[in-house]
């Protein structure tokens, strides 16, 4: 019994259409929190499945409520993004498209045929609508308890055409929100490395390709590039307010050398700011966000030597964190901030260690040998997802502090590298060679559900938006 | 090499003393020497009389010849005089043939003593992406850590790691991966 009340959800699409990286005076923003609807304190209605199956659910579609080609385009996609956001996560059982298209389509929202979906044993089923307005288009929605007709969720949207797709993110996470207490992703992003420009470093060395820093929408739409250096930017991973990119850049100084920088990139003012420029006495790469983004633990050989170092986010209260005549490299935190893991190969063999956040009680995460890049989970799974070398590659592999023990969640296809976690931890995103060049998928943290999210060039390092 | 150093010189005074009747500048590209207790060059440029006779024009091409000297930065990497350096999988030693690539490399530096290079440490596609950023930077260290032994100063030599981003040889074989295990040297500056 939930009401229907229209929202503005602008917000959401505004915050889409500033990633035109460069061009806007206006200084960077925290993005302001999504307009959720006020529910109201009434009993909520949650599909729930029968004998503690998980709900079977169908996605009726939205129906275009003009026949202008715009209205039509936007209300198959809204459609088609949902089933996909909706499956992404696992929690129904989708029914397939196919049975889906043998139930006619209503002709408005509220008359749904709900004999029709019995015999289809839908548990569930998500019916909508969009509408030219003044504003772009209204899009409705409804998930309605098939058993009884009840409305479980119902919410009104208004914004831009320009792309529907965020209109269904935006549905999802909400609906996952109110129905199962869910966080979801689909209004998150990936950033990552590409060469898909295909443009080559100037230097004395040919054929080699310039790497830029892109961001895409989880599933890959909408890549937009960062940076425009024709160098090697690479590593990039993503502050906690989504505002900023740090990354290593690769920067050619005339005849002094090429210095790794560690940049951060603004990507709604194009703003830069360098809080650690490599100079011939050092090198500064892999750097990675405290969670509550004041700090950027990094890579540096300042010592002569690959040593994890933390700084403030401008570069100021330097600290090193590691002492060691061995490899120390690629730092993560913990969800809390309190603890971070790295890879080090003092003991021989690469393998993956944690210390608390002062750089006391260093040790050993686990026994597999060959391991790089850690990324760290957040509650309730609190998990840590490494690469290991299992054969000719690498695989990825999920370790429980729970059970102490690693689960290895790829198949040995390729190699698989450069994990790291959903901002829910359900999901990883990698890299793999398995189709021939480097690219990005994304994995249940299972092992279920292989997706590859990038296919132009090459493109490595993801790191996924809290 | 001293030698060659007096020659530079020879073809200097004999090209000032002859009022620029060299249309041709001698492509000298790098410092001169300081002059020693028997040249002549603390002195006054010479006045513009004629060459004594006695002076011997020596060819041009004893000069221009050395393209690492007259040849521009891109031209020198091009056909790079320096021995690529190998290492073995997952390591950073530098054993005897890599040792011998390096002594060879020390006589380049030692010989064109104002040349800065840049060590890039490089690694084959076996390993795994982020540490492999570390690893070439090791490779790229040792082999810097060497050649000071040798006498090179520290200053003239850069370190920058690529990891796996850039092999020199695209195969998925051991003869490609053996090449992408390297050291690979670039003159920086001259």
């Amino acid at each position: 019994m939930t009401m229907t009340r229209p929202i503005l959800t602008c917000l959401a699409l505004a915050a889409a259409a500033s990633l035109t990286v460069r061009g806007q005076q206006t200084p960077p923003q925290q993005t302001p929190p999504p307009q959720t609807p006020q529910q109201q304190s009434e009993v909520r209605t949650v599909i729930s499945g029968a004998g503690g199956n998980a709900p079977k659910l169908a996605i009726a579609g939205f129906i275009p409520l003009s026949q202008d080609a715009e209205t039509v385009a936007a209300a198959k996609t809204i459609g088609d993004v949902l089933y996909d956001d909706v499956a992404y996560e696992r929690e129904y059982y989708m029914i397939a498209k196919d049975a889906v298209a043998t139930v006619p389509r209503p002709a408005s929202v509220d008359k749904v045929p709900l004999d029709r979906w019995r015999e289809l044993n839908a548990d569930g089923v998500i019916v909508g609508s969009v509408q030219k307005v003044a504003a772009g288009i209204e899009v409705q929605v409804r998930l309605i308890k098939v058993a009884t007709g009840e409305s479980a969720f119902g919410q009104r949207y208004t914004g831009p055409v320009a792309n529907p797709r965020r209109f269904a993110h935006t549905i999802w996470d909400e609906l996952y929100k109110q129905q199962l207490q869910g966080r979801g992703v689909a209004r998150t992003r990936l950033t990552f490395s590409s060469d898909r420009t295909a443009d080559l470093i100037k230097g004395p060395v040919a054929s080699r390709d310039v790497q830029e820093v892109f961001i895409a929408d989880y599933d890959g739409a909408n890549p937009r590039r960062v940076t425009n250096t024709k160098t090697l930017n690479i590593t990039p991973t993503w502050s906690p307010d989504g505002q900023i990119i740090a990354y290593t850049s690769y920067r050619p100084s005339g005849g002094m050398g090429t210095f790794q920088d560690i940049v951060l990139s603004y990507i709604t003012t194009g703003d830069r700011q360098t809080p650690a420029n490599g100079d011939p006495s050092k090198q500064n790469y892999l750097p990675v966000w405290s969670p509550d983004g004041t700090k950027i633990a990094f890579t540096t050989n300042r010592d002569g030597n690959p040593e994890i170092y933390v700084m403030n986010r401008d570069g100021s209260g330097l600290r090193r964190m590691t002492t060691h005549p061995a490899i120390d490299v690629t730092p993560t935190w913990s969800p809390n901030g309190q603890q971070l893991a790295w890879v080090s190969d003092r003991t021989g063999a690469p393998k993956i260690y944690v210390m608390n956040a002062d750089g006391t009680g260093q040790r050993a995460l686990s026994a597999d040998t060959n391991c790089d890049r850690p990324t760290w989970s957040t509650a309730p799974f609190n998990e840590i997802a490494y690469a290991v070398r299992t054969g000719p590659g690498y695989d990825i592999k999920v370790y429980s502090f729970a059970t102490g023990q690693a689960t290895k969640i790829t198949d040995g296809i390729g190699s698989n590298e450069s994990p790291a976690f959903s901002p829910n931890g359900r999901h990883i995103a990698f890299t793999s060679t398995r189709n021939g060049k480097v690219q990005i998928f994304t994995i249940a943290r299972d092992g279920n559900d292989l997706r590859q999210i990038t296919r132009e060039g090459n493109n490595k390092f993801p790191n996924w938006s809290q | 090499m001293r030698h060659t150093q007096f020659a530079v010189i020879a073809v200097l005074v004999a090209t000032l003393g002859a009022g620029g009747c060299g249309k041709k500048k001698p492509p000298v590209a790098r410092p001169m020497p300081p002059p020693t207790s028997t040249t002549p060059t603390n002195a006054p440029p010479p006045p513009p009389t004629p060459v004594p006779e006695t002076t011997a024009i020596p060819p041009e091409p004893k000069i221009t010849d050395d393209p690492l000297v007259a040849g521009d930065l891109d031209q020198i990497n091009k056909n790079s005089p320096f021995e690529a350096v190998f290492f073995a999988l997952d390591s950073f030693e530098v054993d005897g043939p890599a040792q011998q690539a390096l002594n060879a490399n020390a006589g380049i530096l030692k010989k064109y003593p104002s040349w800065v290079i840049t060590i890039e440490g490089h690694c084959d596609e076996r390993g795994s992406a982020e540490y492999n950023l570390a690893l070439g930077e090791k490779r790229a260290l040792a082999a810097k850590t060497y050649l000071v032994s040798l006498g090179i100063p520290a200053d003239r030599l850069r370190t920058v790691s690529y990891g796996k981003e850039f092999p020199f040889d695209p195969g998925h074989d051991e003869a490609a991966w053996l090449k992408n295990r390297r050291a690979h040297f670039v003159v920086t500056s001259k």
